[in-house]
């Protein structure tokens, strides 16, 4: 089948396979960011951005995101490097496999929430598997990363 | 893995039903779960360009598409507004936000796995399906029903005066339940569906009155008694039939007395 989307700001038109999923395709569209963590849709490493939502690119068929825009890590590289800063001061990433993942469903969060309390933090990213750390860096670089964006407003 | 042949995105209802009459053919909803099938599918049938991804309000129900996502069930405000937040609490929990925005209630309910918080929050709001062969009807009977080869294209939720309170113990944040149980107070009295026992979600109904006189301590106690006692529960991994039979009660008093506005009031 023929597929054409807007990907990472970039139109894009190509032959794929009916039986094919976004992240597969994206990965052949060399956006080795995105990955899979799991067989289980569970895991969180694969998110994306389909029109500004973040989904699971491991379970979305490829079809479906015909004539859609969508979005990955490397089309957000400054906005995922003012987050990284924030990440690395904190010492939350160790081994840093779930990065990807992560770091686009926190920037999908910032878009959809003001200024969301703990409890709808921790709901937005508990899709997010995180198999090194304990999630405690990660809430405090979110928070004052959240601060620091909305000093800049 | 699930390897598809064809990939057809249906003009109509129609189709999508000719086409799902045959056993090499299958519907994808949201696809997190027939992904995980080891199945080879000729046709996969897409209704996403039926219109069936929108939440309508009437004025006497609102009609849910079957393609609308667990996401945007949950942060409707219209459903919040005239359900409170029950809905929500039930959805909230399955897997994570981005899972949420592809899987769909359609399928959810479709399905009616053993351990579905979107059935047991659906049932205690008295909701109706809308199939498309076999019409409207009831939740309650659709939750017994075999599974056959209709599509479901919309659930409906009357407008009535309703609370509904939503409780579910997880082993972990985004595990399944390991008990799930939603409480209403319907205009036709109190009722407790309790689902993930884990079977389908049943519907227990208050017909011996106990509550008539009001919801208290007591009262509470004895009809989540009564309900743990008319139900059936099973043994899985997350939990034992005897568990499971004692959360129930331990849940569905705790339930009703937050229906009562008493959430402190722990039994
Ligand atoms: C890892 C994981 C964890 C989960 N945890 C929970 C949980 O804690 N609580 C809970 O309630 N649920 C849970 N679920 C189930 C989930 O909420 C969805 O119900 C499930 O993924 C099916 O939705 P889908 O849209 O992905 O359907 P699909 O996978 O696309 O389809 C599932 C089945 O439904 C059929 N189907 C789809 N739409 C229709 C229709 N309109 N009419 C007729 N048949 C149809 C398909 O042919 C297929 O057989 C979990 C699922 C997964 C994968
Ligand atoms: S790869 Fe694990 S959820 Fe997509
Ligand atoms: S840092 Fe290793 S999985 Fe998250």
């Amino acid at each position: 089948m023929r597929i054409k989307m807007n990907l990472n700001g970039k139109p894009l038109e190509s032959d794929a396979s009916a039986d094919m999923v976004l992240l597969d395709f994206l990965r052949e569209h060399e956006c080795y960011s995105v990955k899979r963590g799991c067989e289980t849709s569970n895991c969180g490493l694969c998110t994306v951005l389909v029109d500004d939502k973040p989904i699971l690119s491991c379970s979305y068929p490829l079809a479906r995101a015909n004539g859609k825009s969508v979005t990955t890590l490397e089309g957000l590289q400054d906005e995922a490097k003012e987050f990284g800063g924030f990440m690395a001061d904190e010492g939350a990433e160790q081994c840093g496999f779930c990065s990807p993942g992560f770091i686009m469903n926190v920037l999908a969060m910032v878009n959809e929430f003001e200024n969301p309390t703990d409890s709808e933090i921790l709901n937005f990213l508990s899709g997010n598997m995180c198999r090194c750390t304990g999630y405690e860096g990660q809430l405090r670089a979110i928070k004052k990363y959240l601060a620091f964006k909305g000093a800049e407003k | 893995m699930i390897s598809i042949e064809e990939y057809k995105i249906v003009e109509s209802l129609e189709e999508a039903y000719k086409l799902n009459q045959s056993r090499s053919n299958q519907i994808i909803g949201g696809m997190c779960w027939v992904k995980m099938q080891n199945k080879s599918v000729h046709t996969a049938i897409d209704m996403s360009n039926l219109g069936l991804d929108t939440i309508e309000e009437f004025d006497d129900c609102f009609k849910i598409g079957a393609m609308t996502t667990l996401r945007a069930l949950e942060t409707n405000e219209r459903i919040m507004e005239f359900f409170g937040n029950g809905i929500s609490e039930s959805l909230c929990h399955i897997v994570g936000v981005q899972f949420r925005n592809c899987a769909t209630v359609g399928a959810s309910v479709f399905m009616r796995f053993p351990f579905s918080d979107v059935v047991t929050a659906l049932l205690a709001l008295d909701a109706q399906v809308q199939l498309h062969q076999k019409g409207i009807v009831s939740l309650e009977d659709f939750a017994k029903m075999p599974f056959d080869r209709d599509i479901l294209t919309h659930i409906i939720l009357k407008k009535q005066n309703i609370k509904m309170k939503y409780l579910s113990l997880r082993n972990s944040y985004t595990d399944f339940p390991v008990l799930a149980v939603a409480v209403s107070q319907t205009e036709n009295g109190v009722q407790a569906c309790v689902g993930a026992r884990p079977q389908r979600a049943e519907l227990v109904k208050d017909q011996g009155n106990i509550l008539a006189n009001g919801i208290t301590k007591e009262t509470a106690k004895e009809f989540a008694e009564f309900a743990a006692n008319a139900l059936s529960f099973g043994t899985n991994p997350r939990g034992s039939a005897e568990y499971r039979k004692h959360l129930c009660k331990v849940l569905v008093c705790r339930g009703l007395l937050a229906l009562n506005g008493d959430d402190e009031n722990e039994n």
